[in-house]
């Protein structure tokens, strides 16, 4: 159950043996290891999520995949071809707000066009402002943004590079549920015209089993691994809110959460724990 | 109009405060105006404190009469502005160096941190030596002031760089040389600014200073020279200038620093939508 499924697309990401352990700067004989035995795959054009408990290195996982964390053990493959530093051909929506605040929404939409050296960047960015909802809003700094319209931004600024690999970290946790559930509708749109391999980091199970092709459940930390896959087959297009309502919805929900369940107490006893 | 003060006739009320400063003032210098309390001598007041009639006279003289003040303000203000472009640019430049060169910064920590806490004001002599009395020792002087608060700021503003916001550029494809220019100079320019006011005013003192010290031009010159002759109503008169010129300054850099630093949030603004 846990090797990667092998999918009829070529391979995307794949992650095999993955672990990471920090030392501790103060005390370097502490080690705290976040994740280890990780084997994952990404077909091309694969929507994958990954649940988990709090604090059970989901993020860690992303960093790795993304090339911004290397891995202490394991390798990362991109399109069958090692990683080695960042991941050029891969996109990252962070957790927390991660627009240049001194830049406009159109100038952190072309940002990364700009670092390319895009000749088209302003126009391309401007199309993608108007592709997510933002046009008119191009002259406005992020403070003068509102949370669910940042995060719009930064989806912008993402796709407008055309990344082949989308890595997206709890991107909409910060937001209301209807801004969230508008958002998720718009990302599966998006993602339907392009067909992009996609790595989905939530805690939310409704929101991964709504939006993926595929679930992996992350155990408790420290050293979370995969203990459960599960195909999700429900028929897309699909809507977030309408699709929580079908009865194989419920039964998938059942059944990875039975799995999920008692990690989300151990990591919760842990937490209390440490407090 | 009600004569409570409130926000509409608050500037009334601060013009009123000056005034009554500069009655006050008057009443108890001028010569003869009320018995002697403290000195024993009718003009004794006004030798010590300056008369406020004498001291804008001196200073109707030097921008009307006269009018031969513009060419020392001229020098004054030439001094603060090279002397806090120049301190700004080594700042800017050695603060990102050292935020971004670890193994540099853990070498020269100490020597910073010397250099910072000795009263740089004792180097005005020495630069009287090394550049002269022209300009370039007073702009020496303020350049020492400037450039720790400028280098301080920019090594602050790097190393508080949102490593978030730094990895979504490093994702974005930004190289090394991108990142400087469009993450970390950004950010620290963003803390210049916001020292902007303190900086500014330090390159004012330094100039000031310097001319104090031995110079043939400026306005600290001017006082100087009052100073040398117990001439303290030109002395008064050059303190008030200096003042006021001060005054203008800060307002000029409050208005670049407004309209540079817009991206940033400040507080009670509610523009979202």
């Amino acid at each position: 159950m846990l090797t990667p499924t092998m999918s009829r697309t070529p391979t995307a990401l794949c992650l095999e043996g993955v672990a990471c352990t920090f030392a501790n700067r103060d005390d370097p004989s502490q080690r705290y290891t976040a994740v280890r035995d990780v084997s994952l795959a990404v077909g091309a054009g694969e929507f994958v999520s990954v649940v988990g408990p709090t604090g059970c290195g989901k993020s860690t996982l992303l960093n790795v995949a993304a090339g911004l964390l290397a891995p202490s053990t394991g390798a990362v493959q991109v399109f069958g071809q090692p990683l080695a530093g960042i991941n050029r051909r891969a996109g990252y929506m962070f957790q927390a707000d991660s627009l240049m605040p001194w830049r406009t929404a159109l100038a952190n939409v072309r940002a990364g066009l700009e670092f390319r050296g895009a000749p088209d960047a302003d126009a391309q960015a401007r199309d993608w402002m108007k592709r997510v909802g933002l046009g008119g809003f191009e002259d406005r700094y992020p403070h003068q943004l509102s949370g669910g319209m940042r995060k719009r931004t930064s989806l912008a600024q993402t796709l407008a590079l055309d990344p082949d690999i989308i890595l997206m970290d709890e991107p909409f946790s910060a937001l209301d549920i209807q801004t969230r559930q508008l958002m998720e509708n718009e990302v599966l749109e998006l993602w339907a015209a392009k067909k992009k391999a996609v790595l989905f980091i939530t805690h939310d199970l409704d929101e991964a089993i709504a939006m993926s092709d595929r679930v992996l459940v992350l155990s408790a930390g420290p050293a979370s691994r995969p203990i459960g896959e599960f195909v999700v087959d429900l028929a897309r297009p699909r809507d977030v809110a309408e699709i929580k309502l079908l009865p194989r919805f419920l039964e998938l929900h059942a059944a990875i959460w039975a799995v999920l369940r008692d990690e989300v107490l151990k990591g919760y006893a842990q937490k209390l724990r440490s407090a | 109009m009600s004569w409570k003060p409130g926000p509409k006739n608050i500037r009334w009320w601060q013009a009123g405060v000056l005034a009554a400063v500069f009655v006050v003032w008057h009443l108890l210098t001028a010569p003869g105006l009320l018995p002697n309390i403290v000195f024993e001598n009718d003009k004794q007041a006004s030798f010590f404190f300056g008369e406020p009639i004498a001291i804008f006279g001196r200073i109707w003289k030097w921008f009307v009469v006269d009018a031969d003040i513009y060419r020392h303000l001229a020098v004054t203000l030439i001094e603060t502005v090279l002397a806090f472009g120049v301190g700004s640019v080594l700042g800017l430049a050695f603060g990102l160096w050292l935020a971004l060169a670890p193994t540099a910064s853990a070498i020269l920590e100490p020597y910073i941190k010397a250099l910072n806490s000795m009263p740089r004001i004792i180097l005005a002599p020495i630069f009287a030596v090394w550049f002269g009395l022209g300009i370039a020792s007073k702009v020496a002087l303020g350049v020492t002031l400037v450039f720790f608060i400028v280098f301080f700021n920019v090594y602050q503003g790097v190393k508080e760089v949102s490593p978030v916001v730094l990895a979504n550029a490093r994702m974005l494809g930004a190289s090394q040389k991108q990142l400087l220019r469009h993450v970390y100079l950004p950010s620290a320019t963003s803390w210049v600014f916001s020292s902007l006011h303190t900086s500014v005013g330090l390159a004012f003192v330094g100039a000031v200073v310097g001319e104090y010290l031995g110079s043939s031009q400026g306005v600290g010159y001017l006082i100087l020279q009052a100073e040398g002759t117990f001439d303290i109503n030109t002395v008064m008169a050059g303190i008030l200038v200096l003042t006021a010129f001060a005054l203008a300054l800060d307002a000029a850099v409050g208005r670049l620093e407004r309209h540079l630093m817009k991206w940033q949030p400040r507080a009670g603004e509610t523009e979202k939508l």
